[in-house]
């Protein structure tokens, strides 16, 4: 099933105009990091950026999730201003490993529905189902020490997922694993999307990853980081890393890469 | 074959661990008493008692009734300057690791004054508080509040950026924020700090009892050092380093436990 045409989108979180401007630091002068930028997310869309390092990608993500302020433009969440503070229905996965040492990763996994005030039953059921989808099923009594990277970043992403967010915002999650296990993620992360119906908003420097997983790629620009282009990948919803040996998953990475070949050399200060 | 190798070493293995490990206890034991012993023989009893005379002199003075108030005062002045350390440096240092630029501008200052040798503070913290138990608790505090505090500003400037933001994505209040992400993040390095504190606590106290005082263990030690006293100086050394290396082994053993954990 080929993804469904512009008109029958529903908007589902937006930037509008947005620009971010670090103010100066200490005699430095301030740094223009995103924008002036817009973007329509639609509901239950798969939507991954690419860009340069440094172009202002996290920051995008920063700003939709609430998390910062834009300097100028509006940010909209389900109909509603995001300001200040990270809406209710946002869940966010950071390239970081953010999952807390102190806490076994079943606890790990719980810890925002504990925070939230969920029943005891309820969140034993979500998290013992979060847990086995993520494959942690073995190490849920395990303190995220003992586990590998690529784990411990599952960690996080079930610690997001049970607490069912509407729009999931993932900032490299793969970014420290090898190449295998970042396809296997993919499909993961594919399975994940296709059961919750969440709107997905993926951040990555792999253009392969971005091809693969997104219904639309956004690729930016070196910083000020603005999009050059928005590509439609055209997948059916059931994919799976599979589609990597299709060919016009080639041309599809090929273009992206033609789209940023000369944005990664600016960032990158190379001279043509 | 390689069954049986399997089966080999898991016989070599000691069936119960926290048994080796009083194995371990017990072997350190035996031979600091005998590198003692050996310097025993080699200085003679008029530098150094024997490991046996020495713990017969400790239960003599045990047995003593004059001695136990003596305890008591040190007991006294280290509870009231580990008081005033432990929580007086983690409250400091908490703030400090909050407010980014004082943290910045105390540091340095901090690290100055922990390097400071106190000892050449003390003539100015007796014409303050004068003879007595304030001299030694504010004696004692000095030594300890400064690691303390810069134990605990590098605990809280030192959380992982991540973890605040993702207290934020779960919309936590500023109280569960502290109570669930800040504390226990921060906790290990706390408690390394407070470890560090009391050994340097109980060092100040003893140090001001040392000097114009009239009560305490540090006392009865700088009385036998005037005395020439060694069996009483070893006696008190030994009841002194039971009483530190047991606290400081509990405090070590909760900051690995912490530790091992991040």
């Amino acid at each position: 099933m080929p993804a469904a045409p512009k008109t029958m989108r529903e908007t589902h979180a937006s930037v509008a105009g947005v620009t971010r401007i670090f103010p100066a630091v200490g005699g430095q002068p301030p740094v223009h990091a995103l924008g002036p930028l817009d973007l329509d997310l639609a509901k239950g869309e798969f939507f991954a950026v690419v860009g340069p390092s440094g172009c202002g990608k996290s920051t995008l993500l920063e700003v939709l999730a609430g998390l910062s302020a834009p300097t100028e433009g509006t940010v909209t969440f389900e109909g509603r201003p995001v300001a200040g503070q990270v809406p209710d229905g946002v869940g966010v996965v950071f390239q970081e490993d953010a999952s807390f040492p102190w806490l076994t990763v079943w606890d790990n996994v719980a810890f925002g529905l504990r925070r939230a005030g969920f029943e005891a039953a309820e969140i034993k059921r979500r998290v013992d189902y979060a847990v086995g989808f993520m494959g942690l099923a073995d190490f849920a009594q395990a303190y995220p020490a003992q586990l590998s990277g690529g784990m411990r970043q599952r960690v996080c992403i079930a610690r997001t997922l049970v607490l069912q967010p509407r729009l999931i915002l993932l900032d490299e999650p793969f970014g420290a694993l090898d190449q295998q296990t970042r396809l296997l993620m993919g499909d993961e992360l594919l399975r994940l999307w296709r059961e919750t119906g969440a709107t997905v908003l993926l951040i990555t420097h792999a253009l392969d990853e971005a091809a693969m997983l997104s219904d639309r790629v956004g690729a930016m620009s070196a910083r000020p980081g603005r999009f050059i282009d928005l590509v439609e990948t055209g997948w059916p919803r059931d994919r799976d890393s599979r589609i990597v040996s299709d060919e016009s998953f080639g041309r599809l990475t090929g273009h992206l890469w033609s789209l940023l070949r000369e944005e990664s050399m600016k960032a990158s200060g190379h001279k043509r | 074959m390689s069954a049986s190798a399997v089966d080999k070493a898991a016989a070599a293995k000691p069936a119960n661990p926290a048994l080796r490990r009083w194995m371990d206890f017990i072997l350190l034991i035996a031979g600091l008493v005998g590198v003692w012993y050996g310097l025993h023989l080699w200085a003679g009893d008029v530098a150094l008692t024997s490991p046996y005379a020495t713990v017969a002199k400790l239960i003599q003075l045990m047995g003593q009734a004059w001695f136990w108030p003596h305890v008591g005062e040190t007991l006294l002045a280290l509870f009231y300057s580990l008081l005033i350390a432990s929580v007086g440096g983690l409250g400091l240092g908490t703030l400090l690791g909050i407010h980014r630029l004082s943290g910045q501008i105390a540091e340095p200052i901090l690290v100055a004054l922990y390097a400071l040798p106190k000892i050449t503070l003390y003539p100015l913290i007796l014409l303050i508080f004068g003879l007595g138990l304030s001299a030694k608790v504010a004696f004692g505090a000095i030594h300890g509040i400064i690691p303390v505090t810069i134990f605990a500003l590098n605990a809280v400037r030192n959380i992982k950026p991540v973890y605040l933001k993702t207290a934020r994505v779960m919309r936590l209040t500023p109280l569960q924020a502290m109570r669930t992400v800040w504390v226990p993040a921060a906790l290990p390095e706390i408690v390394s700090g407070q470890r560090i504190g009391f050994a340097l606590t109980l060092l100040g106290v003893l140090l001001g009892e040392m000097f114009a005082s009239q009560q305490g263990l540090g006392f009865l030690i700088i009385n036998a050092i005037g005395l020439n006293d060694v069996p009483t100086i070893m006696a008190l050394a030994l009841l002194l380093a039971l009483f530190a290396v047991t606290v400081s082994s509990l405090l070590l053993a909760l900051d690995r436990k912490l530790h091992a954990r991040s």
